[in-house]
């Protein structure tokens, strides 16, 4: 799950999967809340799973999308 | 041309929204025909829809109610899975000078007009967002752009759905959703049939076109907006006035 995370926020911001790791932030990516609902909903598509619109706030880093997705999936 | 399409349009029970629903179900979209307490003209409206061998079906739901949008927009979703078109037409007049206008009919003006236009707006945009497409038109006014005397509450609420437009059509664009609004002039309708003949004389003059367009004009520059040769248009204000405003 963690590739597949990396490779929509490298599509969404456009900027290399090899660079991104777990500990990444969405902030010193420079990504904008827009970005995250963009990449949000990619992420919706990609695991079939809802995330809900007051969760963003808590979705900081990759590692913690990925474990959110997780929690979702159980 | 919309064949296949699902269109919800809010205050369509009469005037422009009715003659919106109208058009928009005989291009081939199915019309989701929103109504708050005129049941039976919502009923009128889908019946001369289905009688014309289009596909339209009503629902009841106070626009400026936030919690009743949120289950409206989920039920047609879940009914047919997608939403391609929103108009929010849904609007109200409170007229009075401003020294004299009620606080009470300031804040109903704003909740359904502006208010109500957010709320639509922003239970229809993520299922938007998940589609990758759609068609927002909001239903502005000639009043938002240049002002009326006696409609401080009502120019408020238009000019207010102008900069919503803009803004939503920022924030939705990298999904393919177009937003864009309509602003119409004098318009034939229920809402400017209680003016005097004295003020639609007075107001006919300001107009270049020298008359009050018909509901149909606005039901036309709705279509074009929804269609895919405006798929390149976004953010915009269409004046249909008359050209009233220019």
């Amino acid at each position: 799950m963690l590739e597949k995370v990396k490779e929509i926020v490298a599509d969404g911001l456009g900027v290399d999967a090899a660079d991104l790791t777990a500990e990444t932030t969405f902030e010193e990516l420079g990504a904008d809340s827009l970005d995250l609902m963009d990449m949000v909903m990619s992420f919706e598509d990609a695991f079939e799973v809802e995330i809900d619109t007051d969760s963003l706030a808590e979705l900081t880093s990759i590692g913690k999308v990925v474990t959110y997705i997780e929690g979702l999936q159980k | 041309m919309l064949e296949g399409k699902i269109a919800v349009v809010t205050g369509a029970s009469r005037g422009i929204g009715k003659a919106i629903a109208k058009k928009l179900a005989k291009l081939g979209a199915t019309v989701v025909v929103n109504y708050n307490g005129s049941e039976a003209k919502a009923q009128e409206v889908a019946e001369e829809i289905t009688q014309a061998g289009g596909k339209a079906e009503i629902v009841q739901c106070n626009v400026a109610d936030y919690a009743a949008c949120e289950e409206f927009i989920k039920a047609v979703i879940e009914k047919y899975g997608k939403i391609d078109i929103l108009v929010n037409n849904a609007g109200i007049t409170k007229d009075g000078l401003l020294m004299r206008m009620s606080e009470e009919d300031f804040a109903n003006v704003i909740d359904i007009n502006l208010k109500g236009t957010f709320n639509c707006m922003r239970f229809v945009s993520r299922q938007m967002m998940k589609q990758k497409s759609g068609r927002i038109v909001n239903m502005s006014s000639v009043v938002g752009v240049c002002g009326n005397a006696g409609q401080v509450n009502y120019a408020a609420s238009k000019a207010g759905v102008i900069g919503m437009t803009k803004s939503a059509a920022k924030e939705l664009a990298s999904r393919g959703i177009t937003v864009n609004a309509i602003a119409p002039g004098f318009i034939e309708t229920d809402m400017t049939s209680v003016l005097s003949e004295k003020v639609k004389e007075e107001a006919a003059k300001q107009i270049p076109l020298g008359h009050f367009g018909k509901d149909e004009d606005i039901a036309e520059a709705v279509a074009f907006l929804v269609s895919d040769g405006a798929k390149y248009i976004t953010g915009q204000v269409l004046h249909v006035d008359g050209g009233m405003a220019m």
